[in-house]
């Protein structure tokens, strides 16, 4: 029990860490932040560390904490190469025709007359000071200023979207078992197949022709943040990709669980179906939920580009694809390593999450 | 007659309710995107006795302004599905851009299955550092963001591809293919790998390498056989995931160049007229939706039915 309590706690502290990471990386900050803010960092880790000692995980979160930087870092230079060897000039986008000059004086305030130079003054610079600094294409807006406006929105309209996914995935894919090969689980079969097939821009538009055009309940694009008309079918239509995939794999690891042993036994020394099933079946069938919610979080979170344009919605989904057009390189990089950390701290939470469902497995890389 | 269907491999392939109910509506789509092509993609049927070239009624770019948003009749085969904005025909389109999404499908699907299954026996055959290695790349291949690495990638290829060949339309559909194929092996990559690992511990390959086989034929005829099942069916699945993101691409306005449609880029551009008031263009967006999503649909089902039938372990968990 106390372990259990510990691991909650841990993750707890884990998405308090990354909350103010994301926190630190999107305020406009000073050197005292810079400083305020790798010691919470720390903290994080110190208290996410030892949490993970006393439940006899430390070794594996010493590992793979320590991958984390490490794969940053790849990420970012992929990335970077990347960026380098499109062709294009960010400081040349702009319709108005600038003057040569014009672009070369950017080009020296960005450090950008060469990879190397480049390469030695952005990555340290924004490691130094958290500050991701203005856009290429755009001096005039800071990366950090568009992330902090533009990320809340993504990471709002995601977890709606993967909350809507988790709790109709979970309850149809769970009663299909139960009911198995009858009408239910036919239509959840169903369900996670149009899932997976529908396009979400197509199952967008469907929402839209019937409750806003044809009913006209909702309106049918804009985002005014908490209005829950103005969110709920974006998220629904962002929810399906997620949802099918949770059906699916509830339903297969639901009939697996409810086959096995230890369901007869209690079943035989005579505890009611449905304890049975919503607190032994459930909880053991759990795992592979788990395991696809972490990088199912990640996309949902902060990939919803689609789905952000049919609704006209101000996320980071519309960054990433003009950055790149633009080659706008702070940008782009800005957001790929938030991106990035975001999946891969979901990843690690829910290899730590699996401990919690499952206390026969071991947890290692 | 009876043991070919029930004990033979393509046997249990050609019996599953899945694959069958699911190849026919694709099979039908297939044929009917392919076989017209030598229709819709040629802009004149020749010069008339002056020398000036017959417009191609069917050419999917043809023009024919009089008969701009027209609703679908069923009065010539061109109105089928109706013309959009500047009259051009959806059917000649759709089917058109059905051709390039299933092309777009398929050759991810053959990138990520050469690119994979090497990467995948590589590392779980050599083992040690290189496996290691080769899944690290892959973790990391995981934690980028992957419309974002399709774009840069697309961007990158650019470039240096258009130097070979040439800057016409078709270099530019390679690109596209590379980039959505270069991002969709790295799930094949991990199925094999995993698949070798378990495989190489069984007695047989042991008792091959003892009798002195040499590695590449142990590789050849020993595992890769036996990795057949998985690969196939993960292929199937990736034809579906690149239609898809290729969709997903044209939407965004980054995947195919106009005046060249696919699925997803005429329905990215219904989108835009389908609910305005005084002229709804439905059947713009219906249409190629309609078509985009039985062929996603069909090929999922073919996809499943095929894991069912070649994977016996799975017998118990079918969806």
């Amino acid at each position: 029990m106390i372990r259990r309590l510990l691991l909650w706690l841990l993750m707890v502290s884990l998405a308090t860490a990354v909350g103010w990471w994301g926190i630190g990386v999107t305020m406009p900050i000073d050197s005292a932040g810079v400083a305020r803010f790798w010691l919470v960092v720390l903290a994080g880790f110190m208290a996410m560390a030892g949490a993970a000692g006393l439940a006899g995980q430390l070794r594996f979160f010493l590992r793979r904490a320590a991958q984390l930087p490490v794969i940053l870092i790849v990420i970012y230079l992929i990335t970077f190469a990347l960026v380098w060897v499109a062709p294009g000039d960010p400081f040349q986008q702009t319709d108005k025709a600038q003057s040569m000059a014009v672009a070369e004086r950017l080009r020296r305030d960005f450090h950008a007359e060469s990879w190397r130079s480049f390469l030695a003054y952005y990555p340290l610079h924004v490691l130094a000071s958290g500050d991701f600094g203005p856009s290429m294409t755009n001096p005039r807006a800071t990366v950090n200023d568009i992330l902090r406006t533009s990320l809340p929105v993504s990471v709002e309209l995601g977890l709606i979207a993967l909350l809507i996914a988790i709790v109709v995935g979970v309850t149809i894919g769970s009663l299909a078992a139960v009911a198995r090969d009858g009408p239910l689980d036919w239509f959840s079969v169903m369900v996670a197949l149009a899932g997976i097939s529908v396009p979400s821009f197509v199952a967008a538009s469907l929402l839209v022709a019937v409750f806003s055009v044809w009913l006209g309940w909702v309106p049918s694009n804009g985002w005014r943040a908490g209005t829950i008309g103005d969110m709920i079918l974006p998220a629904i239509s962002l929810s399906l990709l997620p949802m099918a995939y949770i059906t699916r794999l509830t339903r297969v690891s639901m009939i697996d669980v409810l086959s096995s042993d230890f369901v007869r036994t209690a079943r035989a020394k005579g505890l009611a179906r449905s304890t049975v099933v919503w607190k032994h079946g459930l909880r053991n069938a759990m795992l592979p939920v788990v395991s696809y919610i972490g990088p199912a979080a990640a996309t949902t979170l902060v990939g919803s580009f689609v789905v952000e344009k049919v609704f006209n919605i101000p996320g980071l989904g519309q960054f990433f694809v003009t950055s790149v057009q633009n080659r706008d390189q702070t940008l782009i990089l800005g957001t790929v390593i938030v991106e990035a950390a975001i999946l891969l701290a979901l990843n690690l939470l829910v290899d730590l999450a699996y401990g919690l469902f499952d206390p026969r497995i071991e947890v290692d890389a | 007659m009876k043991r070919f269907f029930r004990e033979t491999l393509p046997g249990r392939v050609l019996t599953n309710l899945r694959v069958v109910l699911g190849s026919i509506p694709l099979l039908i789509i297939i044929g009917l995107c392919v076989g017209t092509l030598h229709r819709t993609n040629r802009e004149n049927l020749g010069e008339d006795a002056d020398g000036y070239p017959v417009p191609n009624p069917y050419y999917f770019d043809g023009q024919d302004l009089p008969q701009a948003r027209h609703a679908p009749s069923t009065s010539r085969p061109l109105l089928y599905f109706g013309t959009d904005g500047i009259g051009r025909s959806i059917l000649s389109r759709c089917l058109f851009g059905g051709s390039i999404s299933l092309a777009v499908g398929f050759s991810a699907a053959a990138i990520s299955v050469t690119l994979g299954v090497s990467v995948g026996l590589l590392a779980g055959y050599a083992g040690g550092w290189i496996d290691a290695g080769l899944m690290r790349v892959v973790d990391v291949l995981y934690g980028l963001p992957y419309v974002l690495m399709i774009i840069l990638i697309k961007v990158a290829l650019d470039g240096p591809l258009s130097r070979f060949l040439g800057s016409g339309p078709a270099a530019r559909l390679v690109v596209l293919f590379l980039a959505i194929g270069l991002v969709s092996w790295l799930t094949m990559a991990r199925v094999v790998r995993g698949q070798v690992l378990s495989l190489r511990g069984q007695p047989f390959i042991e008792a091959a390498r003892a009798v002195g086989l040499p590695s590449w034929r142990i590789f050849l005829f020993h595992l890769l056989p036996n990795l057949i099942g998985p690969i196939i069916v993960y292929a199937t699945l990736i034809v579906p995931q690149a239609i898809l993101q290729e969709s997903f691409l044209s939407f965004l306005g980054i995947g195919i160049d106009a005046p060249m449609s696919t699925w997803g880029s005429l329905a990215a551009d219904g989108l835009t007229t389908a609910f305005l008031p005084p002229e709804t263009l439905w059947w713009r967006l219906l249409f190629p939706c309609l078509l985009l999503a039985v062929t996603l649909l069909s090929l999922n089902f073919v996809g499943d039915g095929l894991r069912d039938a070649l994977d016996p372990k799975r017998d118990t968990a079918k969806i």
